[in-house]
């Protein structure tokens, strides 16, 4: 590494992952770092973006040091446009409303695929998780971000159970179970950027974040990576990045 | 439970006929509202996470010591925790299972799913929201495209995959879901339950049509005159209501939109407490907050003033611009 970094692992999460939204976009975005990341990206340079939440709010705005523990409190709908019912903006999704999905994960396979409902066997569980909420749904019927952190044992081969499903066992079984729209965009790390192989639908990396190695990104990750030829290296956060981050979670309830 | 049970149409057509819908007043106390809820039955509960939880009738149940009921929700945060963990349910239909996600995994759950053999039914969110949904329209199912290739679906037989009629598309049948009895607090209502909701209404609308009975818990009665002033605000029609009881922080220390927000102390502390040790942390826990105290006064009196106060303050600052 050349120089000192100014940022943590929890703060470039969110950075990254707003730098993939454009301006005008429909977001839906999931608690803690997808909020961070949609609200970050709607204060420096997508003004225009709406950002659903699956507690039934359209245009959020949230407020900066007042960020919702979840996507069902009141603090979600500060200067929002609209609340809905629940199961209404979620069928915005399945009308097609809907650009970008942004949420985080457990674990997360070659696929895309996510678990958020058990470790081990589901018939007799090693660890019963939470479940999906709204990701299934979201997962299901848009194109996805997923930001998380990277680890072995989070990056591994296959899922022990899809919760929200990427593109479940390649090539074109997500369109053959029934699911034509949406898949896997992008998956955030504190290590790399990634995006999903046209044909194959494998995961690969597309950037290296700064002062990563391509071997530290395959050192921490459960199944053979393919990597461009030209693999880029992310710029780093900027100070105006950072300083708007720090304004918008000052509670520091997520990038602490 | 492998099938899920749908009821006929007759049969709910007969359980509407006879049913009570006259335009009567329906205050009563929280003991009164409770023994509509008998053993075993199936319990919706409006709102969703930590918000608008009907706390007050979970309460109370509770202290009756019902067992073995069937309960459904969007979203169950502590709630899905004390109904596990008192014992009053053992089969929670829902679309997350957890305190909050500022705290990981509960501990509770892990306890009685991993080691009790208790039921935590998953379904997506919109698969909860399209039961209830269905079982407000009368309808035996609603056709949806989430779930489709998950390992959801595969641990779900009651929903059906077809091929469209229409497009011949893969599609997903859920079954509507009619609960026996269901819970919901709203900010305000009148004494013949018609209820206006402020804010987030989550699947509220849906459950309390599909619903056999309702039970309302409300901030405030206020009077139908000032019900008319507003009709636009309400959004659950007196003839679905069966009881109305008047219970103010009805949901603490959960969140009740405008007028209060979360009691973060308190839930810090609950869940510190339960995620230590879910059995005895739990029975210590119910002990004290929900069997000891006389009255729900009581209840809150134990949560503390200062805590509603500052939950009272940040819950009003919504209305602040």
């Amino acid at each position: 590494m050349t120089e000192a970094r100014n940022y943590t692992a929890a703060e470039i999460l969110p950075i990254l992952s707003a730098r993939q939204l454009r301006d005008g976009m429909v977001v839906f975005a999931g608690v803690g770092t997808p909020l961070l990341a949609a609200t970050l990206a709607q204060r420096l340079n997508c003004p225009r973006l709406t950002i659903l939440f699956e507690g039934g709010v359209v245009g959020a705005f949230v407020e900066p040091g007042k960020l919702p523990p979840s996507t069902n409190d009141q603090r979600c709908t500060r200067r929002a446009n609209m609340v809905l019912g629940s199961s209404d903006v979620l069928l915005l999704l399945q009308r097609g409303y809907v650009d970008m999905g942004f949420m985080g994960g457990a674990q997360i396979d070659q696929f895309g695929n996510l678990n958020s409902s058990f470790i081990g066997d589901p018939a007799a569980p090693k660890t019963r998780l939470p479940g999906t909420g709204g990701g299934n749904d979201i997962s299901s019927l848009t194109n996805m971000i997923v930001a998380m952190k990277h680890e072995k044992r989070r990056f591994v081969e296959h899922v022990d159970f899809i919760t929200s499903p990427g593109f479940i066992r390649g090539g074109t079984s997500r369109r053959d179970s029934g699911l034509p729209a949406g898949g896997m965009f992008r998956v955030i790390t504190e290590l790399a950027i990634f995006g999903f192989d046209e044909t194959t639908r494998r995961m690969k990396v597309l950037a290296l974040n700064p002062g990563v190695s391509r071997e530290e990104v395959q050192d921490n990750t459960g199944f053979t990576l393919d990597f461009d030829d030209e693999t880029a290296i992310t710029e780093p956060p900027t100070e105006t990045e950072l300083q708007v981050l720090r304004e918008l979670d000052s509670e520091r309830l997520f990038i602490a | 439970m492998l099938e899920a049970q749908v009821e006929p149409y007759d049969r709910l057509r007969e359980k509407m006929a006879a049913r009570d819908r006259s335009l009567r007043e329906k205050v009563m106390s929280l003991e009164e509202a409770g023994s509509f809820v008998q053993d075993g039955m199936k319990v919706g509960i409006g709102g969703s996470t930590m918000s608008r939880t009907p706390m007050a009738m979970i309460w109370q149940l509770i202290r009756q010591r019902r067992k073995n009921l069937s309960c459904s929700r969007a979203i169950v945060s502590t709630d899905g925790d004390l109904l596990f963990g008192s014992g009053a349910s053992d089969h929670i239909i829902a679309s997350w299972f957890a305190q909050g996600i500022l705290w990981g995994l509960s501990k509770v759950l892990r306890h009685h799913v991993e080691n009790e053999g208790k039921n935590y039914e998953e379904w997506s969110h919109m698969g909860v929201g399209m039961r209830f949904r269905a079982g407000g329209m009368g309808v035996p199912f609603l056709p949806m495209r989430a779930m489709l290739g998950s390992d959801v679906l595969g641990q779900r037989p009651e929903a059906k995959e077809i091929d469209c009629p229409f497009t011949g598309e893969r599609i997903l049948l859920v079954p509507a879901l009619n609960p026996d009895v269901a819970l919901i607090h709203v900010q305000r209502c009148d004494a013949y339950g018609n209820a206006q909701i402020d804010g987030l209404q989550f699947m509220d609308i849906d459950l309390a049509l599909a619903a056999d009975r309702v039970i309302l818990t409300t901030e405030r009665i206020v009077s139908n005159d000032q019900i008319r002033r507003a009709p636009d605000q309400t959004k659950i029609p007196f003839f679905c209501v069966d009881a109305v009881v008047e219970v103010p922080y009805g949901s603490a220390p959960h969140e009740c939109y405008g007028l209060y927000e979360p009691m973060m102390k308190h839930m810090e502390a609950y869940v510190k407490q339960v995620n230590a040790a879910p059995v005895e942390g739990m029975r210590a826990y119910l002990d004290k907050y929900f069997h000891e105290p006389k009255s729900w006064n009581d209840y809150l009196a134990l949560i503390g003033m200062e805590e509603l106060l500052e939950a009272s303050q940040r819950g009003r600052s919504i209305y602040n611009d």
